[in-house]
C-alpha cells in the first residue's frame, strides 16, 4: 500500500482552476521529486495536501485514510510536516522557540536533537538567535529541523535550494538522504540536478495536471522527455 | 565609529520615544511641578490605554480580525464597576483600607469576569461567522458597538452615572510643589502589573509561544498541528477581559461617565493600536504611553489642540514608520 495517494485531485484557489488532475501513488521511504514548470501547480499540490487549500473530497489518502477536508493542525498530527516555499520560520522567535514549538510535548527529545546537531552542526552555534538574523541557509537548515524534530512519515519540502549557496545545497541534501533512511519526503524542486541525485521516484506536473510519473532513473535517460517536460532550462 | 543612531538602537530605539517627549515637554512646559504633575497624569493615563487596547492588537495580530467593537468591552467594564462600586458604597466611604480594597478588588473582578464572558459571546456570535472578511469585520462589529451602546443606555440611563472612589485612593501627595493624585499612580501601578503578567505570558508559556508564533505566521502554527481558532478565542476573551479592566479603571478615572464612552474610547484604542504596531504588546504599551504623555502636555501647552494632538501625532508616526512604532515582525 502506499503511504500517500492523490486521486484526480482538483483544486480551486477562489474562482481559478488550479489543479486539474493530479494523481499520484507515493511509496513509503525515500525521496520522491515533483517537478515541473513554474506556476505547473507544485506548491498548490503541497498545500493540498496540507490542507491549506481545500483539494476535491476523497482525492488525498494517508495511509488509507482520508484526509481531504481535514482541518490542517489534524493532518500535521498524523505524522505529515510541511515545510514551506519561504520556509515559514517564525522570525522574532530564537532558534530554540521555533523549535520547542514543533515538539508535542513542549520539551526535546535530546536524541532526536542530537541527530539535528549531526546533520546540521551549525543549528547549535545559532541556537540562541532571532530567526530573522539568520541567512537563507541557516533559516532553511532550521525549518528542515523543524520538519524532524517530532518523528515523522511524511515530509513535503518545496524548493529546498532556491537560492542558496552551493556548499549549503549539498549539506542539505546529504541531510535529505539521511532524513529519508525512514521518513518519506516528497520533495518540489526547480533544480533538476540536485533533484536528480536524491528522487527514487518522480513525478512531473504540469498546467494543474500529472504529466509523467516514473523512475528517476528511466527520466535521467530520456533527454527527450526532461526536454519537453521541464523546457530547455532543465 | 559610532554614530547616534546606533547609539539610540542600543539604548532601546523608539521605546525612548516617550522619554524624549517627556524631555521637551519639561523645556515647553518650564515648571517642573506642573511637568511632574502632567507627566504622572500620562503615564496613568496611557497605562489605562494599555489595558484597553492591548487585546485589540493581540487580536488583529493573530486572527487578522479587526475588532471595531472593542470598545463596547470598555464601556461595560466602566459601567459594571461603577454598579458595584455604587453598590458596595458603604464600604468604600469605609475607613478600613481592608474593606475599601475589597470593595475596589469586587469591582475590577465583575468588570473582568464580565469582559471575559462577553467576549467569549462576542467572539462565538459575531466574529467567527466573519473571519477573513475584513468588510463584514468592520460593518458587523461597528454595528455590535452601537447595540452595545444602545443596551448600556437602557439599562443604566442616558444621564452620567458618576462613580465613587474608595475612601484610600481618594486625595493626592505632594511631591516638592507637584501634586499627584493617589489613583493615578494606582492606576500606573496596575497597568504595569499586568504588562509584566502579559509579558511573562507571552514570553515564558508555552501557550505565549504559540500566541507569538501565531502573529507572525497562522498557517504555519497549524500546519505543527495547532489549532489557532481555539487559542484565539482565549486570547479574545483575555482582550476583552482586560478592556473591562481598563474601563473600570478608567471610570473611576474620570468619576463621571456616560454611554458614549465606548464611541470615544474607540478612536483613542485604535490609535495606539497603530501607533505601536499591531500584534505587539510591547508596541500597544508604548503607543499608548505616547498618547497619555501627548494628551496631558497639548491639553496643558495648548487646550484647544487637545483632540487633534493625538490624531497628528498617529500620522506624523505613521509617516515615518508605515507599520507603528514596534509592530510584531511578520
Ligand atoms: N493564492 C492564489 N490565488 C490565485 N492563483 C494562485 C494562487 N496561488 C497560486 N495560484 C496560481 O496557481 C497556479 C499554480 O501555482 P503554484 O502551485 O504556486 O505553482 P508552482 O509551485 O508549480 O510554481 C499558478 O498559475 C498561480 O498563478
Ligand atoms: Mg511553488
Amino acid at each position: 500500500m502506499s503511504l500517500l495517494s492523490l486521486k484526480q485531485m482538483k483544486t480551486d484557489i477562489g474562482q481559478y482552476h488550479v489543479l486539474h488532475d493530479v494523481t499520484l501513488e507515493l511509496p513509503e521511504g525515500g525521496v520522491f521529486v515533483l517537478l515541473g514548470r513554474n506556476g505547473a501547480g507544485k506548491t498548490t499540490t503541497l498545500r493540498s495536501i496540507m490542507g491549506l487549500w481545500q483539494p476535491s473530497p476523497g482525492s488525498v489518502t494517508f495511509r488509507g485514510q482520508d484526509i481531504a477536508g481535514m482541518h490542517t493542525s489534524d493532518i500535521a498530527r498524523l505524522g505529515i510536516a510541511y515545510v514551506p516555499e519561504n520556509m515559514g520560520i517564525f522570525g522574532g522567535l530564537t532558534v530554540e522557540e521555533n523549535l520547542v514549538l514543533a515538539t508535542k510535548a513542549g520539551k526535546f527529545d535530546q536524541t532526536r536533537l542530537n541527530r539535528i546537531y549531526e546533520l546540521f552542526p551549525a543549528m547549535e552555534k545559532f541556537w540562541t538567535k532571532q530567526a530573522w538574523s539568520l541567512s537563507g541557509g541557516q533559516k532553511q537548515m532550521l525549518a528542515v529541523s523543524r520538519a524532524i524534530i517530532e518523528p515523522r512519515d511524511l515530509i513535503l519540502i518545496d524548493e529546498p535550494t532556491k537560492g542558496l549557496a552551493p556548499s549549503i545545497i549539498h549539506a542539505m541534501g546529504e541531510a535529505f538522504r539521511e532524513i529519508s533512511v525512514d521518513t518519506t519526503i516528497l520533495l518540489v524542486e526547480q533544480n533538476f540536478n540536485f533533484a536528480k541525485s536524491l528522487g527514487r521516484d518522480m513525478a512531473v506536473i504540469d498546467d494543474g495536471r500529472v504529466v509523467h510519473a516514473g523512475t528517476m532513473t528511466d527520466f535521467i535517460a530520456n533527454q527527450e522527455l526532461q526536454d519537453s517536460l521541464l523546457g530547455l532550462s532543465a | 565609529m559610532t554614530n547616534i543612531s546606533d547609539l539610540v538602537t542600543r539604548a532601546g530605539g523608539v521605546f525612548l520615544l516617550p522619554v524624549a517627549v517627556a524631555i521637551v515637554a519639561f523645556f515647553l512646559i518650564g515648571v517642573p511641578s506642573s511637568w511632574l504633575t502632567l507627566t504622572i497624569a500620562g503615564l496613568a493615563m496611557g497605562m489605562m490605554i494599555f489595558l484597553m487596547a492591548s487585546g485589540l492588537s493581540l487580536v488583529f495580530g493573530l486572527m487578522d480580525v479587526l475588532n471595531f467593537g472593542h470598545s463596547a468591552f470598555v464601556s461595560f467594564g466602566a459601567f459594571v464597576a461603577a454598579s458595584v462600586l455604587a453598590w458596595l458604597s458603604g464600604w468604600l466611604g469605609s475607613p478600613s483600607v481592608i474593606l475599601n480594597s475589597l470593595a475596589l478588588i469586587l469591582a475590577i473582578a465583575a468588570a473582568v469576569v464580565f469582559g471575559l464572558g462577553a467576549g467569549w459571546f462576542f467572539e462565538r456570535v459575531i466574529v467567527k461567522p466573519v473571519y477573513h472578511d475584513h468588510l463584514r469585520q468592520i460593518l458587523i462589529t461597528m454595528g455590535a458597538l452601537i447595540v452595545a451602546e444602545q443596551m448600556i443606555l437602557a439599562i443604566w440611563g442616558g444621564a452620567p452615572v458618576s462613580v465613587p472612589r474608595p475612601h484610600f485612593l481618594e486625595g493626592s501627595i505632594i511631591i516638592g510643589d507637584a501634586s499627584v493624585e493617589i489613583y493615578r499612580i494606582f492606576a500606573f501601578c496596575l497597568g504595569a502589573a499586568v504588562y509584566v503578567a502579559l509579558h511573562v505570558l507571552l514570553n515564558r508559556t508555552r501557550i505565549g509561544l504559540l500566541i507569538r508564533a501565531g502573529v507572525e505566521n497562522r498557517e504555519m502554527v497549524e500546519a505543527l498541528g495547532f489549532r489557532i481558532d481555539r487559542l484565539f478565542i482565549g486570547v479574545f476573551m483575555l482582550g476583552s477581559g482586560l478592556a473591562a479592566m481598563g474601563g473600570a479603571m478608567w471610570a473611576g478615572y474620570e468619576t463621571l461617565i456616560t454611554p458614549a464612552l465606548g464611541a470615544e474610547m474607540m478612536i483613542i484604542v485604535f490609535i495606539v493600536v497603530i501607533i505601536g504596531g499591531l500584534g505587539s504588546i510591547q508596541g500597544t504599551l508604548l503607543g499608548a504611553i505616547m498618547v497619555g504623555l501627548f494628551a496631558n502636555y497639548v491639553g496643558f501647552l495648548a487646550p484647544k489642540m487637545a483632540l487633534a494632538s493625538n490624531m497628528i501625532l498617529m500620522m506624523v508616526i505613521l509617516l515615518w514608520r508605515p507599520s507603528g512604532l514596534a509592530p510584531a515582525v511578520k
